[in-house]
């Protein structure tokens, strides 16, 4: 544990540095800070809080307000529904509700093992693909119904043989 | 000698060929004995439609339509062997897509800036820096009529001016990449396929306005397109297009990445700024615009990038050349983002002026299905729908603005009858509630209840007054919200109920919903003369609400239904009727 808060404090530290010349500056930190640990912890955001002198409710009211930032950890595997319009007409519902029925989850949630989260996201940019799917980095386009179970199963086998 | 390549690509409506022609085209290459001197490719959109069979040689800049089997013998033994043209053959139809913001996208390597460089990239900056004062530039834009292509259409040498006049030590210019439109993706295409076309606009916006610090406000779900611009930075810097005396002039100009954070109304200039500042990005009443007091209370000028991407060649070729596109109050190209229930979706450029249907049937090949084309959806959630009866109308700013809709950044969304208009209107506003940020009360509580009236009519509680009142709570957001997200809120729902208020009728007064999609309407029952009686809806009902036996047949009880559709789709006869 002590190990991990000094390495956050390392991480922070550094952050801050690179950044601390720059105006306006907390945004591109949450974002590396993200990108650090996969969401904003609070440990975090209270260390980042002391090195900026900045009140933790200014750093909260940020992340709150930017639907990029997460205050959870995420799943091992993200998994983002697109509802933008073009997918929605295509048929994305009927694919969302597949998958919570599948993973047993609402949007936004993470599943019991850890291993899917269920975001839904506005638009992924590619709309020609409509209705998409992406999981981690990878992007499903033209997805149909029956095609869920199976695009789900490869990351759970990935599981198994890891 | 080296190979010709040939693209070919079958566009006849009678469903697609391609594959028999690669083959007879091997065939006969083979039989000539030069299958070594071509290389054939099957290429899944070829960028024309409707014309049978299209060969293309894309070195010689040749394109035959309407190749038959027959014509195939001809092209193999005069084109491939000899070189020679068939006039007979060649494609004639001027093209409809104008291509200037995508002038480059797919033919360069956006990652090079050499290639961009060969293409007179960064010669309109040379231009501007040797023999251009910023009152020339503002000049030469005011000549091009070009607007911002954001949404609002304001004049982009005026911005440039305003800004340009007011004095201060410090100004600001900046790139609006936040495109977060649903169904939009314009500026993510320029940013990935030609991100110095747009560097180069705002490097020669930032010396019209007097500016010596850009920003570059990207998108943070776009991450191809943040590192793309992450290095065509880097690159500019090494080549001395951006930092201190560029290109040996006494202008210096700096620029930075900053990245949104998902949040819609950040494309709203105050609330963008805001952002930039770290800060939550909510908007704040104009006046003062921008222009005098923007970015930390210095003046700025916000372009997006679609925008930038055109000064270059404005200045290139001419403010003349550029007005001498498009309408009398629009000039230019616009980019659109092309989807929905279109054969060809994708990105396309096309002159101002041009209509609808041109854009949805000669450049998009058409409706996906036999089903018939409804309204087109441009604008995303601040924009209107336009039913077929307008396909006609020339697209620009101030018809679409005459039709309830608006140019917006350039979605362009078709929808066919399948789709129901009030549950369009839904998730619109459903979009905008979800990102309304929640600091004027006509926008955050107006859209709410607008919302919830709409829920009320598509889950058959709705009331005849309730069209009354959703009109009037849209007056109150058109009217009283602080910024153009509240403000243009309302213009789904009130668009479509000024096309298609019967819609909105059957809904509240018959309880119907003819696009069987609001699911609440909707009836499910066993067609009996169907029906194999092998109760699989029976098993799969989750709530037991269809009864019978086999001697009498089954039956829906519409009071225990719950509307969920399984019965719908485990039924192999399609004996379970919807309406």
């Amino acid at each position: 544990m002590t190990e991990e808060k000094k390495n956050m404090q390392q991480e922070i530290a550094s952050l801050v540095e690179k950044w601390k010349d720059k105006e306006g500056n907390l945004i591109m930190i949450l974002h590396e800070l993200q990108n650090y640990f996969g969401y904003v912890p609070r440990a975090a955001a209270l260390e980042l809080s002391r090195a900026l002198q900045t009140p933790l409710a200014r750093i909260y009211e940020v992340i709150t307000f930017y639907n990029f930032f997460k205050l959870e950890p995420p799943g091992k595997h993200i998994i983002s529904l697109c509802l933008g319009t073009a997918c929605y007409l295509k048929g994305a519902p009927v694919l969302l509700n597949e998958i919570k029925t599948l993973l047993n989850i609402e949007e936004g949630q993470t599943t019991k093992d850890g291993l899917f989260q269920l975001d839904v996201v506005r638009c992924l940019g590619c709309c020609g693909l409509a209705p998409v799917i992406k999981i981690d980095e990878k992007v499903y386009g033209k997805v149909q119904k029956n095609q869920v179970m199976g695009i789900l199963s490869e990351y759970s086998e990935h599981q198994k043989e890891g | 000698m080296g190979q010709t390549i040939v693209f070919i690509k079958d566009t006849g409506l009678e469903g697609d060929r391609t594959k028999d022609f690669y083959a007879a085209f091997l065939n006969l290459l083979r039989e000539n004995s030069l299958e070594e001197k071509a290389q054939v490719v099957r290429v899944a959109d070829i960028g024309i439609y409707n014309q049978g069979l299209v060969v293309k040689f894309p070195e010689k800049d040749v394109t035959y339509v309407k190749v038959g089997e027959e014509d195939l013998k001809e092209v193999v033994a005069k084109t491939v062997k000899e070189g020679k043209v068939i006039d007979r053959l060649l494609f004639k139809e001027e093209p409809k897509q104008l291509r200037i913001v995508l002038r480059n996208c797919g033919e360069i390597d956006p990652e090079n800036i050499d290639e961009y460089i060969a293409k007179d990239g960064y010669r309109a900056l040379a231009k501007v820096l040797k023999d251009y004062k910023p009152a020339d530039v503002i000049e030469e834009l005011k000549k091009s009529g070009l607007r911002g292509r954001g949404g609002a259409g304001f004049p982009t040498w005026l911005k440039w001016k305003l800004t340009h006049e007011t004095q201060d030590t410090q100004k600001y210019m900046i790139c609006n990449a936040d495109e977060g439109d649903p169904g939009a993706y314009m500026d993510r295409g320029v940013l990935e396929g030609d991100p110095h076309s747009v560097l180069e606009g705002l490097i020669i916006a930032g010396y019209t306005i007097g500016a010596s610090q850009g920003y570059f406000y990207v998108r943070a779900e776009y991450p191809l397109a943040v590192e793309r611009v992450e290095k065509a930075l880097k690159q500019a810097y090494d080549y001395g297009f951006l930092g201190k005396n560029i290109l040996g002039s006494n202008f210096s100009f700096d620029i930075d990445i900053r990245l949104g954070a998902g949040a819609f109304v950040c494309g709203e200039e105050t609330a963008l700024i805001a952002s930039i500042e770290g800060r939550r990005g909510t908007p704040r009443p104009r006046p003062p615009y921008p222009s005098v007091k923007g970015l930390w209370d210095k003046p700025t000028a916000i372009n997006n990038v679609e925008t930038l991407a055109n000064i270059a060649p404005i200045i290139l070729k001419g403010g003349d050349w550029y007005s001498s596109i498009g309408t009398e109050k629009s000039k230019g190209t616009k980019v659109f983002a092309l989807t929905g229930k279109v054969k060809n979706s994708g990105l396309v450029e096309v002159p101002m002026g041009i209509t609808l249907r041109e854009i949805v049937f000669d450049i998009g090949g058409g409706m996906l299905s036999d089903k018939g084309i409804k309204a087109i959806q441009t604008g995303g959630p601040s924009g209107g729908v336009i039913p077929k009866e307008y396909l006609d109308t020339p697209v620009d700013y101030e018809n679409l603005q005459k039709l309830g809709s608006i140019m917006g950044s350039g979605g362009m969304i078709v929808m066919d009858e399948d789709d129901c208009m009030v549950d369009i209107a839904k998730f619109y506003l459903g979009f905008c509630v979800d990102e309304s940020c929640g600091k004027c009360v006509p926008c955050r509580i107006g859209g709410y209840q607008m919302l919830s009236v709409l829920n009320k009519i598509t889950e058959s509680q709705g009331q005849i007054e309730d069209l009354d009142k959703l009109k009037r709570i849209a007056l109150a957001m058109q009217k009283a919200s602080l910024c153009a997200l509240g403000q243009t809120a309302a213009n789904p729902v009130i668009s479509t109920i000024r096309y298609f208020e019967e819609e909105y009728r059957d809904h509240i007064v018959n309880k119907k919903c003819r696009s069987h999609k609001c699911k609440h309407l909707l009836n499910y029952n066993v067609i009996q003369d169907r029906c194999k009686r092998c109760r699989v809806c029976v098993i799969n009902c989750p709530v037991n609400a269809i009864s019978g036996d086999k001697e009498k047949g089954f039956f829906v009880d519409p009071k225990t239904c719950v509307r969920c559709g399984k019965c719908f789709e485990v039924c192999k006869f399609n004996a379970i009727a919807k309406e």
